[in-house]
């Protein structure tokens, strides 16, 4: 229903979750589970509060569950950023200035910082509650994601990236 | 490349790109940055991926939903927004005048919890005790949550309650009507006491919002959120438990 109050969130949710997975069809996917579950807990949202910050916990939470299980799958589940294995790691350098591209060589964790940030524009202690880590964190992820970001923008980093243990 | 005798952090620098660096210091670094054109790039090559990120994904906003998206919200007919409606009134009255709505006021979905009811039973016990409040204590919190979530089949949490004055003490495991149930115990600089009491919920309840009740006098404020119901006793104060019982929820379910 279009007078949801959910509703004029949507797009935004779109947003991010296109930035976030690359593929629109999975993001659309995200978004929906992240609708379905936010209805079901919608008799608990604090009237008054941010909605949208709201929001955008219930999809982080979705989306850390599926890359837990995705990597469950995969047996090769990521616990840091450090063991984050880049998908794109193989690719020609030519690759390089695609944005959308860059942004799945960060580790996830890192990625939803740079695009909470710098794309939804959430304060950083609206990120921090986002995403349940201290705003420290957020500024050390937000400056490496940032730092690294650049490099491969910039195409100083080739294929031959490191995995760092 | 990054000169190790900059006078700005890094925290600094990230939020002089968010405009977030208050206005004497950004001035400062407007003139440091003018002098050091290395970390001025740096800047701006941050600055520019905040505009290309939006170039590249705000068209998303202007497009049309799919169809399946907005089928979702329209799905849960009546039921959702009519325990969302009540919940606003509840919360309205609740906050304004301490008042708990009854009987036939109540729509449908308020079903009896008589977990809120064994929750107050053990908050008494295992409150008073001096010895052993808790069966493993604050020192453990990872083993802690570990064992009750896999005595509960749900993956706990034990919320931050720090910012209300509460530290965690630690908790138990105890009986539940289905089985397991687990409490959280916390104390406060003066040694009041609070507990979190969390068990698979009672058949033929629902979701509901938040709640509270009166247990001998004690306010109990109680909410069940997918298949846990969840119980917060030991604040007198109706906001104070209101707000520790958002913090509580925040960190369990969200």
């Amino acid at each position: 229903m279009a007078d949801h109050p959910l509703a004029e969130h949507i797009p935004k949710l779109r947003r991010y979750a296109a930035a976030l997975l690359r593929d629109r069809s999975r993001a659309d996917d995200l978004v929906q589970d992240t609708l379905e579950r936010a209805l079901r807990k919608f008799t608990l949202f604090r009237r008054g509060s941010d909605l949208r910050a709201w929001l955008f916990t219930i999809m982080h939470n979705v989306y850390v569950n599926q890359v837990a299980a995705h990597a469950a799958q995969r047996e090769d589940a990521w616990s840091s950023p450090e063991e984050y294995a880049d998908p794109y790691a193989g690719d020609p350098v030519s690759d390089a200035h695609d944005l959308s591209k860059a942004l799945q060589r960060l580790p996830p964790d890192h990625r939803e910082v740079i695009l909470l940030v710098g794309l939804e524009q959430l304060s950083y202690e609206q990120t921090a509650a986002v995403l349940g880590v201290p705003v420290g964190t957020v500024m050390s992820r937000l400056a490496r994601a940032r730092e690294r970001l650049r490099t491969l923008m910039s195409g100083e980093v080739g294929p031959q990236i490191r995995r760092v243990k | 490349m990054m000169s190790t005798a900059s006078p700005f952090n890094e925290n600094e620098i990230q939020s002089y790109v968010d405009g977030q660096l208050d206005a004497a210091r950004g001035a400062e670094l407007d003139a440091y940055l003018a002098a050091h054109p290395d970390e001025a790039a740096r800047v701006a090559a941050y600055r520019k991926q905040g505009r290309d990120l939006h170039a590249l994904f705000d068209p998303i906003l202007d497009e049309p939903l799919p169809a399946r998206l907005e089928q979702t919200l329209a799905q849960p007919p009546r039921r959702v927004a009519l325990r969302a409606a009540a919940m606003i009134a509840w919360l309205a009255v609740g906050t304004i005048g301490g008042y708990v709505l009854r009987g036939e006021m109540q729509p449908e979905v308020i079903a009896q919890a008589p977990f809120a009811e064994r929750a107050a039973v053990a908050h008494v016990v295992y409150t008073a005790e001096v010895l052993h409040p808790v069966e493993v204590t604050a020192e453990q919190e990872a083993h802690l949550v570990q064992w009750l979530s896999k005595r509960l089949g749900h993956r706990l949490h034990t919320p931050d309650l720090t910012p209300f004055g509460y530290q965690l003490l630690g908790g138990r495991l105890l009986p539940g009507d289905q089985g397991a149930a687990a409490q959280f115990m916390y104390q406060d600089a003066g040694g009041a006491r609070l507990t979190l009491y969390v068990s698979v919920k009672d058949q033929g309840t629902e979701q509901s919002a938040f709640r509270i009740e009166q247990e001998d006098g004690v306010p109990v404020l109680y909410w069940i959120d997918d298949n846990l119901g969840f119980a917060l006793i030991g604040e007198r104060d109706r906001q104070r438990l209101m707000d520790l019982g958002h913090a509580a929820y925040q960190a369990m379910s969200l």
